[in-house]
């Protein structure tokens, strides 16, 4: 693999920053690469922009940060905004289906997913604080950049014993998402 | 086996490494106030000294931070505190106390924006002579710049050894990028890790000052019935004050030497691509990760450059730079302040480099450098 960006933009309080880490540790821990996380955020605990950065490579990464995304995950209006012209093309580009509008799919996008990840925490693991997990779940199905195994123990052994199954539930929620059934 | 005797890979933040590293050399007193970006130095301490025995305690402001670890020391102990700019500046007399007392202990510096409180969750690296010549007074700095968590981790144990090698203050100067990007961490077997500790005296009671050939003095533990006096003013080998020019001339011409005339022991750089390279670029911590990805966009471009990486800040590589320049290189300085190190560079290369600074806030993007390169290619220098 050369190297490879993922970003993850949102909004505090949606654990974007969670969702990042728990990516870029499957993959430096478990897959043998050479990962590194990075984060953005602002002064506010929650509401402010958020956002995380993982990059990839089999060699030693140099710069650490992404510049041109890969793959893009945008969990907010304001995250598209900042971040989907800086994407690479022919990247990836997944959004929260309920929270980002976006009038036209970019051109330049060379494979396109969506899901209303917010919702299906609330209706059906209810609770939101799970939001996070449920796209991480989404992320490695479609992207495939991680195994199945590897990002479920580093989200499991990372989230707290108390939550562990219901963060195991979200992560099968979103990785079996089915995105034609609506 | 316990899980000490084999080595682990974690994924830490830099923050966390450092803190890491220094229990893994034995560190076992931490006094610290909390300041971002180094919060989670002081948090994973309080978390792990007393798994491990040692005490952490959160002082009331940085004054008393550096001088409760100068009193730690002083009890035996390996010591540390954590801080970012503000409070650097805090410290800065005590940590000359420090010198002054010869006094082992590591600080910890994770620079963010400034001046003053500046930017508390961003970048900058503006401390570089904060470091060397921050407190009053003539002296040599020991400072040590990581550029990855596995570097926190390893330059904490560094800074350690070298702290207790040379009974003296190190500062290990990390930056808000370093600090807070996670990356693999290896963390060695207990028994692979190479712990320096001061020299004890053989003879009780013995005077606490008086220096081996090596220009450093065994440091006898308060309580164990050596006569110690432990002052900042200008003192004899029993620690007893003499403030005349004299003892002055004597003790900082030790103070000074014991470092001066040991500094290839210290120095540490990395240098990728110089032998051959027609531009050097000089960088450090998080910049010199920018630096080595423009390096490489510049060599995809046929130009010839490489990489010079302090990897340990003071004492500074004049000697070796002079060389790189005496063999017609020209020179490139990338940092996140407005012209520090650069100013030692230009000094021992005796003429004129490139400068890419920014003021703080984000690192350098690799083709800031890059055009910085490019520069100094066309540059008549």
């Amino acid at each position: 693999m050369s190297r490879t960006e993922i970003k993850i933009g949102g909004f505090g309080g949606q654990g974007v920053i969670l969702a990042g880490l728990v990516l870029a540790r499957a993959l430096s821990l478990y897959e043998g690469k050479q990962a590194v996380f990075t984060q953005e955020y602002g002064a506010e605990a929650r509401g402010g922009s958020s956002a995380s950065g993982v990059v990839i490579d089999d060699e030693r990464v140099d710069y650490p940060y992404p510049l041109n995304p890969d793959i893009m995950v945008l969990m907010s209006q304001g995250a598209m905004k900042t971040y989907l012209p800086l994407m690479k093309d022919g990247g990836i580009l997944i959004i929260e289906k309920d929270l980002v509008r976006l009038d036209k799919i970019p051109e330049s996008v060379g494979e396109f997913h969506s899901i209303p990840a917010t919702k299906l925490a609330e209706e059906v693991l209810h609770n939101k604080i799970v939001t996070n997990i449920i796209m991480v779940g989404f992320i490695a199905k479609v992207t495939g950049v991680v195994s199945k195994e590897n990002i479920k123990r580093s989200v499991l052994e990372m989230v707290p014993a108390k939550v562990r199954e219901l963060n195991d539930r979200a992560f099968e929620t979103g990785y079996n998402y089915d995105e034609g059934a609506e | 086996m316990s899980s000490k005797d084999i080595a682990a890979d974690e994924f830490l933040s830099g923050d966390a490494a450092a803190a890491e590293g220094a229990i893994a050399v034995g560190c076992r007193f931490f006094a610290g106030y909390p300041i971002t970006p180094s919060s989670e130095v002081a948090e994973r301490m309080a978390r792990r000294l007393p798994e491990v025995g040692g005490i952490f305690i959160q002082m009331e402001d940085e004054l008393s931070s550096i001088a409760a670890i100068l009193g730690g020391s002083w009890a035996g102990k390996k010591s540390m505190t954590a801080t970012s700019g503000p409070g650097f500046s805090l410290m800065m007399e005590n940590y000359g106390l420090g010198i002054m007392t010869e006094t082992p202990t590591v600080i910890v510096n994770v620079q963010r924006g400034g001046p003053s409180t500046g930017l508390p969750t961003l970048l900058g690296q503006g401390e570089f002579m904060q470091a060397r010549f921050g407190t009053h007074g003539s002296l040599e700095a020991i400072a040590l710049s990581p550029e990855s968590p596995q570097e926190c981790f390893d330059f904490a144990i560094r800074a350690f050894n070298l702290a207790e090698r040379f009974r003296t203050p190190v500062i290990l100067l990390m930056d808000e990028s370093v600090g807070h990007l996670f990356e693999k961490v290896r963390i060695p077997p207990q028994r692979n890790i190479e712990a320096v500790s001061r020299k004890l005296p053989e003879e009780v009671p013995y005077p606490p000052f008086r220096a081996d050939e090596d220009l450093v003095p065994p440091m006898p533990p308060l309580g164990d019935g050596h006569h110690i006096h432990v002052t900042g003013l200008t003192h004899d080998d029993e620690g007893r004050p003499e403030m005349t020019p004299k003892m002055q001339e004597e003790l900082m011409g030790r103070l000074v030497n014991k470092i001066r005339l040991y500094k290839d022991e210290i120095m540490d750089i990395e240098e990728d691509g110089i032998d051959d390279a027609d531009i050097v670029v000089v960088a450090y911590g998080i910049t010199a990760r920018s630096a080595r990805r423009a390096v490489t966009l510049a060599r995809e471009k046929g130009i010839k450059a490489g990489l010079f990486r302090l990897k340990t800040v003071w004492p500074f590589p004049t000697e070796r730079l002079r060389e790189l320049a005496e063999q017609g290189k020209k020179f490139v300085v990338a940092e996140v302040n407005t012209g520090q190190a650069l100013i030692m560079v230009e000094q021992a290369t005796r003429k004129d480099a490139v400068f890419v600074g920014k003021y703080g806030g984000e690192p350098h993007k690799p083709f800031e450098i890059l055009n910085g390169i490019e520069e100094a290619l066309h540059a008549d220098n």
